[in-house]
């Protein structure tokens, strides 16, 4: 037990804290900024703006989130999740083109953003079925 | 099991923040779970109406008459925002506390003040009325300003009163989904 405290104290303290910079614009050497919007953003093709939204709200309140905020015009959702941890997701609505509506999805964990493709496909997984329709990736 | 998962998670993503630790958490945090149509039927209600608006106010009054403050509403969405804080400590807790740290000599927390958060979403169901979904979390902080807690409330009772004082409000009886 000791020891684990040891080398976690350890890591902590060779890694030190990110510079703000970092913190602030989120820089990743693994994914540019193109990568990270394909990982979250998906088409679906709908004209329906409203529809989307109160989907993506039902949907976030299926997985567990208590709304923060929710605005038709500007079409944002932001929703917190609390289960031992606290997860802020922010959903963007926007019409793209004729009949094509783009999901935008970000997160953060605790104090981490998320990354990964895996938790926003699990996303898009569960939105589609509160669609009735298929998510398609941004071209 | 799940619980020491979140714990190791929580404390190798201080010190490994881009670790894959955090992105397994995400990934089932935003994974539909088996039990969510059984949370979503206990938090949901099937009115009788047509008229969205007015559940949604009728929604607010309940709101206030729990004594929550309304932080943010979108109608055009049927939404409102509202929040709550309140004591949390417990005579018994506090006791408990002090006992085990004057015998073990470390320190003495106990929990002090809570914050109690609540979204209602309604949506029109056509001709077969209107549902009404509410959702209810918490956050705890103890003596020392640290989170002792953060958590849904999933207590199917609270849901149940919250839905008998909507139904008097609207004169509307509240059906299952």
């Amino acid at each position: 037990m000791k020891q684990w405290v040891l080398s976690v104290a350890l890591v902590a303290a060779l890694q030190g804290c990110a510079p703000v910079h970092d913190q602030v614009l989120d820089t990743s050497e693994t994914q540019t900024q193109l990568q990270m919007r394909e990982v979250q953003s998906r088409t679906f093709e709908t004209n329906d703006k409203e529809r989307t939204m109160r989907a993506v709200i039902a949907t976030l309140q299926d997985l567990g989130f208590v709304l923060d905020k929710a605005d038709l015009i500007m079409g944002t959702v932001s929703a917190t999740k609390l289960d031992g941890y606290a997860m802020r997701m922010t959903v963007s609505v926007r019409p793209r083109g004729e009949g094509k509506m783009v999901v935008r999805a970000n997160a953060q964990m605790n104090t981490t953003p998320v990354t990964a493709p895996a938790p926003y496909q699990s996303f898009f997984r569960a939105l589609e079925r509160s669609m009735f329709l298929a998510a398609h990736s941004v071209d | 099991m799940r619980r020491l998962l979140i714990l190791v998670c929580a404390s190798l993503s201080l010190c490994c923040p881009l670790s894959g630790c955090v992105n397994e958490m995400a990934r089932e945090a935003l994974t539909l779970q088996p039990e969510a149509l059984e949370q979503r039927r206990i938090q949901t209600r099937r009115f009788e109406t047509t008229n969205e608006h007015e559940l949604l106010t009728a929604s607010l009054e309940v709101l206030q008459d729990l004594g929550f403050a309304v932080d943010e509403t979108e109608p055009d969405l049927g939404l409102i925002v509202a929040s709550k804080n309140r004591d949390a400590s417990s005579t018994g807790e506090m006791i408990g506390a002090f006992v085990i740290g004057a015998a073990s000599d470390s320190r003495v927390t106990y929990n002090v003040e809570q914050k109690i958060r609540a979204s209602v979403v309604t949506k029109g169901l056509g001709k077969t009325g209107t549902s009404v979904r509410v959702t209810f979390q918490r956050v705890v902080w103890n003596n020392l300003g640290e989170i002792s807690a953060n958590e849904s409330l999933d207590e199917p009772k609270l849901y149940q009163e919250f839905f008998a004082k909507l139904s008097k409000s609207v004169f509307l009886t509240a059906f299952d989904i």
